[in-house]
């Protein structure tokens, strides 16, 4: 039933005769498929390597050019029970990819250079209480020197070039602290060394760095993690587009290898996989997944079309633009540019509590090197004492304390299935307090089902389904897949306009309009019962019966909307629908607050309302007109069926057929919030005790070094508690 | 005390002996699929009956 997919544009070549494919797997989830996949694939004959990525479901095939068929393998997959489509990574996943081991690198560096160093160091704060000669004590130390300085300077680099950046916006972040305190306490460990005094903390430096590196590498992964899985799923989606490549001659071709310019052929039944212009044909058009609006309208040459749109009646041929001037799609990015600098506006928690903690720590410094020159100290000795308290105060645990949360809190959403595009959404979906749902596609399944499917007999159900296999009719498509029909029958043939009809055990059998079957009067009835069906009609000999076709609430709608309310959020429904469709999805659901006919316009002037007035909102929502709305709100869902624009700007993607996610991701993200708060408390306790010690002039490398690894295992081990609400929803 | 001569530049590396070793492991794609590494390390080697079935 499949046509032949055009596999070339995801071939690379190694080497001289060896050709390279990745494919996305669906399915792989043990060691089991791992080793059947891999033994089963290696037995073609010409594949040099089969190996499966079982972190990233992802198959990576090698073989000798020439004799074998990509697309064999995927029907060796699929004979084997996965489903399997090439993809190639998208540029922020590569990116991503590259920054995870960036860091891993640093780390390594880092980590090195602290355990090196840890071993000179034990004898000096051993030595310092019993017998070290001064010669050795600084011999150590510029050994000690020789190995962090380049090992900072390399791996603390991450630090260093935000903290700049922040700088010179004007701004201050958790790097700024961090950097001159890292800064410092080498400088100052440099200068103790050279005069050959007691103390350097090249130890405390280095082993920050590395707490530090860890706490990033972990939160750098998650999102690697998260960015390869929807990798995978975009590329599971398997879309195609059907390409003229001359003039009267068409191939299917992997969407990912459309140019604009490119000419493509959108047959009645299919999703248009591009942005374009017709230039050929008329059709009838459901722009539910982009607009919202469920009534068909009528394209002819020279209209627009987006990506996602529906073709109902007729072929047409369409060019596909590069950059869309169409007016709907300018409309929405101008609206969307707009709500996602008003929301650059938001101050992490991170940020928010640098900026109270940078001041403080240093103005404590200052007054600490002011208050021993008073008392009389030398010089010399205030300085010490006043990087002491930098060094013991420097934010290892500060630094943790969020992106431990944040990173354990998203693997627990990632099993729930929500995937998150940032990090700091967490937070902003804590302090949400008023959702509001789109309602094609997100309170709704996006695709069509059977409403009155008990009231059709089993048999007749799955021959009509079974029938229905032959149509490329949406509404036909929905009666298919509920009928969970899966062989189609033999020599069915099409009425163009009209419906498909073919022979069994002799008897005539049709699907199609309610006029050609006869059942006019049946259709009637549902239509004024249920004015948004559609209708499709049976026949068999005499016995008729009418489909009624209609998108479907999801399962757990209403049980998560009451949910919802009963944890105190308002939950309220703006759709760009009609009205009357509208107002019976609100009553079922149990909506008080809804409106219909809205426009993208409409939705941000309503979310900003709410936000002038203080409240939170967290949109949710998937067509094209919600992308501006999406980024305008203080939080943001999709779900994971949604147009590509909105996707990327949601702050969140939830995967399946459930709206659950949308409530787990609100409780585990109040839960993440609370347990960074405290973490954050965790730190400043830390910093309570600690700083007297500092500004009385007490702190030794080794209590600096002690204080530094406590706090942060602390805070790492408080973050942990984190994974048990996933385990609990 | 004469031996740190010897005893400093041998742990050092060490040190980076190790360190050596992990840079190459990383640029090797060694942590590419922790998962799948963990499982692969039990698996059988030999082609059994159950993977024809």
């Amino acid at each position: 039933m499949q046509t032949a997919i055009d596999f070339s544009h995801y071939l690379k070549k190694v080497g001289s005769d060896l050709l390279h494919l990745d494919l996305a797997v669906e399915g792989i989830n043990c060691a089991g498929c791992m080793a059947k996949i891999e033994r089963n694939l290696s037995k073609i004959p010409d594949v040099t390597s089969a190996r499966v990525n079982l972190t990233d479901r992802r198959l990576a095939l090698e073989w000798r050019a020439g004799a074998v068929n990509p697309a064999d393998f995927v029907d060796r997959l699929a004979e084997l029970g996965y489903r399997a489509y090439p993809f190639e990574p998208t540029g922020v996943e590569t990116r991503e990819a590259e920054r995870a081991s960036a860091l891993l690198r640093r780390l390594g560096v880092a980590a090195f250079a602290a355990m090196n160093v840890m071993m000179l160091s034990v004898p000096v704060w051993s030595g310092n209480v019993s017998d070290m000669l001064p010669e050795q004590r600084d011999f150590f130390h510029w050994l000690s020197a020789l190995i962090v300085l380049p090992a900072a300077a390399y791996s603390a680099q991450p630090f260093f070039s935000s903290a700049y950046t922040a700088l010179r916006a004007r701004g201050v972040n958790m790097d700024v602290p961090i950097s001159i305190g890292i800064v410092l306490a080498l400088a100052m460990s440099l200068f103790e060394t050279i005069v050959h005094a007691e103390h350097a903390y090249f130890d405390a430096a280095i082993m920050l760095i590395a707490f530090l590196l860890a706490g990033r590498y972990l939160d750098q992964n998650m999102r690697r993690r998260t960015r390869a899985f929807a990798g995978n799923l975009a590329a599971l989606k398997a879309e195609t587009a059907t390409k003229f490549i001359n003039d009267d001659e068409i191939r299917a071709v992997p969407v990912a290898a459309i140019q604009p310019g490119d000419i493509v052929l959108i047959r009645p039944g299919e999703r248009s996989a591009v942005d374009g212009s017709v230039i050929g044909g008329q059709s009838e058009i459901d722009q539910s997944l982009i607009t919202g609006e469920t009534l068909p309208t009528t394209i002819r040459e020279g209209s627009a079309i987006y990506a996602g749109t529906l073709v109902r009646s007729g072929a047409v041929r369409i060019r596909v633009s590069a950059a869309s001037e169409a007016t709907l799609l300018s409309e929405i990015s101008r609206l969307l540019e707009n709500a996602v600098q008003s929301r650059s506006r938001y101050l992490r928690l991170a940020e928010r509590a640098s900026r109270l903690y940078a001041p403080v720590v240093h103005v404590a410094a200052l007054l600490t090197m002011i208050g021993w020159l008073i008392a009389g100290a030398g010089l010399h000795d205030s300085i010490v004492t006043a990087i002491a308290v930098l060094i013991i105060t420097c934010p290892c645990a500060l630094g943790l304390a969020i992106p431990a949360v944040q990173t354990v809190a998203s693997g627990a959403l990632f099993g729930s299935g929500v995937l998150l595009n940032s990090g700091d959404a967490i937070e902003r979906m804590a302090e949400v307090d008023r959702v509001i749902f789109d309602k094609t596609g997100t309170l709704t399944l996006p695709e069509l089902d059977v409403a009155n499917g008990e009231a059709i007999p089993v048999d007749v159900f799955d021959l009509a389904g079974r029938l229905a296999l032959s149509s490329r009719h949406p509404v036909a498509a929905a009666v298919a897949r509920a009928a969970g029909a899966k062989a189609p029958v033999p020599d069915v043939e099409e009425e163009p306009g009209q419906g498909v009809f073919g022979v069994v055990d002799g008897v005539e059998v049709r699907l199609g309009r309610p006029s050609w079957c006869g059942a006019d009067e049946m259709a009637n009835q549902i239509l004024h019962a249920d004015p948004e069906a559609s209708v499709v009609a049976f026949r068999r000999g005499q016995t008729r019966h009418v489909f009624a076709v209609r998108q479907r609430v999801r399962p757990d709608a209403a049980r998560v909307i009451s949910t919802l309310q009963r944890m105190g959020l308002a939950v309220e429904m703006l759709s760009g629908d009609r009205e009357p469709a509208v107002r019976a999805a609100a009553l079922s659901l149990g909506i008080h607050q809804w409106r219909a006919e809205v426009t993208p316009v409409d939705k941000i002037a309503r979310i900003e309302d709410l936000a002038r007035h203080g409240h939170k909102v967290l949109m949710v929502g998937d067509g094209l007109n919600d992308a501006p709305a999406l980024a305008a709100a203080h939080a943001s869902m999709s779900p994971v069926t949604a147009t590509h624009m909105s996707q990327a700007v949601a702050d969140a993607v939830f995967l399946g057929e459930q709206l659950a996610p949308v409530e787990t991701a609100i409780v585990i993200s109040r839960s993440a919030l609370r347990l960074m708060r405290q973490n954050l408390w965790l730190a400043v306790v830390y910093n309570v005790l600690a700083v007297p010690v500092a500004i009385a002039g007490l702190v030794t490398p080794l209590i600096a070094a002690a204080a530094m690894s406590g706090s942060s295992l602390l805070v790492m081990l408080n973050a942990l508690r984190a994974r048990h609400t996933g385990g609990l929803v | 005390m004469e031996v740190l001569v010897y005893l400093v530049p041998l742990a050092i590396t060490l040190g980076a002996l190790g360190l050596a070793a992990f840079l190459w492991s990383l640029g090797n794609g060694q942590y590419d699929d922790l998962d799948g590494a963990a499982w692969r390390a039990i698996a059988d080697d030999d082609p059994s009956e159950e993977a024809s079935s």
